[in-house]
C-alpha cells in the first residue's frame, strides 16, 4: 500500500467532523438567542449566552409533565422488553417449540413495518376496542409503554438472541441435573452470563422508546404525550418559538448522548439487527 | 428437562403483546379496509363496499404522486450514503491521530431522534433564521427557500437524510473493511493490478454481503421516514416532500375516512413486508447460522 500522510487525514476528519458537528452547534446556538436577536444577521460565535429560553421549558409545568411522562413511558418499555425478551429469547434458544423460526422472524415484522401504517388500527384499537368501562388505553402511559412493546420487543429480542445463543446449554442442563428448577436456571445461571447483553439492550431501546415521536402524536393528546410531541406542538401555522423549540431539542438530545456515550461501540450491531458486527 | 410447556410459558408474555399490538391491529386494518367507515359522516357504521376502497387507492393521484416522490427520495439519499459512506470507510482504514475520537463524533447523528434530526435542520434551512440560507446567498446570491422551492424542499430532505445516516453505512463497512484478509490484496499488487482493478475484483465481492445488508436497511428506513420530514417540511411546500408516511399522517387521519386509511396502510404494509422477506431469505438468515 501507498503511504499516506497521517496529518493529511487528520485535516480531512476535521472536516468531516465540522460537517457533523455544525447542526447540532447552530441549535445550541438558537437555543441561547433572545427571540429579537434571531432574525438579524446571523453570529456563528456567541458573544453572550441566553438562558432564558432553557429556564422557560424548566418552568413551564406542562413540559415538566411531558419530560416526566417521557421519563416513565421509556423507562418502564426498557425494563419491560429487555425482561420480556429475556425470557422470550431463552425459550427459543434453549426449548424445541414448533415453529419457532417462524415466530423469530414474525417478531422482526413488527419492527419493519412503517409505523405510519400502525397509526390508524392503533388508534382506532385504543380509542374503540381495547377498553375496560370508561378506561381507555389512549392517551395513558400504560398504554404507550404496551404500544413501544411493538417496536422494541423485536429489537430486543433480535439483540438478545446472539447473548444467549452463547451462553452453554450445558451450564444449565447440568445445573438442572443437580435439581435446580428452571427459575433458579434462569435467575442464577443464565441471568448474570447474560448481562452485558441485557445492559446494552435495556439502554438501546429506551433510547428508542425515548426518541418516538409519531406514535405518541397519534395516540396522546394530553395526560401521555412526551417530550418529543412537546417539540412540533412550538411549530404552529401562526408562528414558531424558535428558541424554546431549540431548547425543547437539547433536553430530549442530552439524555441520548451521554447513553450513547455507555454503548458506542454497540451501535451499529444494534442499528442493523446484528446482521453486522459493529 | 426443557418442558414445552414451561417454553411456551415463557414465550406466552411476547406473543400476547405482540399478538394484541402487532398482529391484531393488522388483521383489524385489513378487515376496516373492506368497509366504507367514516365516523363523523352522516352515518357512522360501518359499510361493507368490497375492494372499493382498494380501487380508490390504486387510482389516487395523490396517493401516487407520495410514492413517487417517495421513491425519488429514497433513490438520492441511499445512493449518495453508500457512496460517501464507502469513501468514508476506506479513508478510516489509514492510521492518523484521533482516530477514535473522530469515529465517536462521526456516530453521533444515528442517536439522534429523528424529530430532534428534523428541527436541527429546520433551525438550518428555514430563511429568516437559518445559516444556511444567509450563507448562500451572501456567497452566490442563491436564494434558498424551502418554503416555497420544491427542488429546494426536497433536496434539503435529501441532505438531512445524507447527514443522518450515512454514518451507518460508513460503520457498517468499516466493520467489513477490517475484517478483509490481506493477502488477496497483496498478491494482486504483486501482479500488477490497478485500484479500480482491485476495487471492482476484490474489495467489492468481499464486502458484498455486508453492503447488501446496509442497503436493504436504509432502503426500508428511508421508504419509512416520517417525523423529520414533517418537522422540516410538513411535506411541503404543496405535496413535494409528502413521502408515504407523511401523506398517510396527513392526508389520511384528519380525513377520518377509516376504510380509505386502512386500505392505503394495507397497501404500503404490503409492499414493505416483500421488501423485508426479500432482505431476510437473501442477507439475515444465512449470517445468523453461520455466526
Amino acid at each position: 500500500m501507498k503511504r499516506h500522510n497521517p496529518w493529511l487525514s487528520l485535516l480531512f476528519w476535521l472536516a468531516i467532523s465540522f460537517l457533523t458537528l455544525a447542526p447540532i452547534y447552530w441549535l445550541f446556538v438558537i437555543s441561547v438567542k433572545p427571540a429579537v436577536d434571531l432574525f438579524s444577521t446571523p453570529e456563528v460565535l456567541l458573544k453572550n449566552i441566553y438562558w432564558q429560553n432553557y429556564i422557560d421549558v424548566l418552568n413551564n409545568p406542562t413540559l415538566r409533565g411531558y419530560m416526566l411522562n417521557s421519563l416513565i413511558i421509556s423507562s418502564s418499555n426498557a425494563v419491560l422488553v429487555t425482561t420480556l425478551g429475556f425470557l422470550a429469547c431463552y425459550a427459543l434458544t434453549r426449548f424445541d417449540l414448533v415453529g419457532k423460526e417462524s415466530i423469530f422472524f414474525w417478531t422482526i415484522t413488527n419492527r419493519m413495518a412503517p409505523p405510519a401504517v400502525f397509526l390508524l388500527p392503533l388508534f382506532l384499537l385504543l380509542t374503540q376496542v381495547y377498553k375496560v368501562g370508561d378506561f381507555k388505553l389512549a392517551d395513558t402511559r400504560t398504554g404507550m409503554i404496551l404500544v413501544y412493546c411493538t417496536f422494541n420487543l423485536p429489537f430486543a429480542i433480535w439483540t438478545l438472541r446472539p447473548t444467549l445463543d452463547g451462553i452453554p446449554k450445558e451450564l444449565d442442563e447440568a445445573a438442572y441435573v443437580d435439581g435446580a428448577s428452571p427459575w433458579k436456571v434462569i435467575s442464577h445461571i443464565v441471568f448474570p452470563l447474560a448481562r452485558p447483553g441485557l445492559a446494552v439492550t435495556l439502554i438501546l431501546t429506551w433510547v428508542f422508546a425515548w426518541n418516538e415521536y409519531l406514535l405518541a402524536a397519534t395516540l396522546t393528546n394530553f395526560n401521555a404525550r412526551t417530550l418529543t410531541t412537546g417539540l412540533s406542538e412550538y411549530v404552529t401555522t401562526t408562528g414558531t418559538a424558535w428558541g424554546i423549540m431549540a431548547a425543547i431539542s437539547v433536553f430530549t438530545l442530552i439524555p441520548a448522548l451521554i447513553v450513547f456515550s455507555l454503548v458506542q461501540r454497540h451501535i451499529v450491531a444494534g442499528l442493523t439487527f446484528g446482521a453486522v458486527k459493529g | 428437562m426443557y418442558s414445552k410447556k414451561l417454553g411456551w410459558l415463557l414465550l406466552s408474555p411476547t406473543l400476547l403483546i405482540l399478538g394484541l399490538f402487532g398482529i391484531f391491529p393488522f388483521l383489524y386494518v385489513v378487515w376496516v379496509s373492506f368497509h366504507e367507515w367514516n365516523p363523523f359522516a352522516a352515518n357512522p357504521e360501518k359499510i361493507f363496499n368490497w375492494a372499493e376502497n382498494y380501487r380508490k387507492v390504486v387510482f389516487d393521484a395523490p396517493f401516487l404522486a407520495s410514492l413517487s416522490v417517495t421513491l425519488a427520495f429514497v433513490f438520492f439519499a441511499v445512493v449518495s450514503e453508500v457512496i460517501v459512506g464507502y469513501l468514508l470507510a476506506q479513508a478510516f482504514m489509514k492510521d492518523f491521530p484521533g482516530k477514535a475520537f473522530f469515529r465517536t463524533i462521526h456516530t453521533l447523528p444515528l442517536i439522534m431522534a429523528p424529530i430532534i434530526v428534523g428541527s436541527v435542520w429546520k433551525l438550518m434551512s428555514t430563511p429568516s433564521i437559518g445559516i444556511i440560507p444567509y450563507l448562500l446567498k451572501h456567497s452566490v446570491g442563491f436564494d434558498l427557500n424551502i418554503g416555497k422551492s420544491a427542488i429546494a424542499a426536497f433536496v434539503v430532505t435529501v441532505i438531512m437524510d445524507i447527514w443522518h445516516w450515512t454514518p451507518l453505512v460508513t460503520l457498517t463497512l468499516i466493520a467489513a473493511l477490517v475484517s478483509l484478509p490481506r493477502d488477496p490484496f497483496e498478491q494482486a499488487q504483486i501482479d500488477g493490478a490497478g485500484k479500480r482493478q482491485i476495487f471492482w475484483h476484490i474489495t467489492l465481492p468481499m464486502i458484498a454481503p455486508a453492503l447488501i445488508a446496509v442497503v436493504f436497511i436504509r432502503l426500508m428506513d428511508a421508504m419509512r421516514t416520517v417525523d423529520e420530514v414533517l418537522m422540516l417540511t410538513g411535506g411541503g411546500p404543496g405535496s413535494a416532500t409528502r413521502y408515504v408516511g407523511v401523506h398517510i399522517f396527513r392526508e389520511v387521519f384528519p380525513r377520518t375516512n377509516y376504510g380509505y386509511g386502512s386500505a392505503v396502510s394495507v397497501i404500503v404494509l404490503y409492499l414493505t413486508i416483500v421488501v423485508c422477506w426479500l432482505l431476510y431469505v437473501s442477507m439475515i438468515a444465512p449470517r445468523t447460522k453461520r455466526g
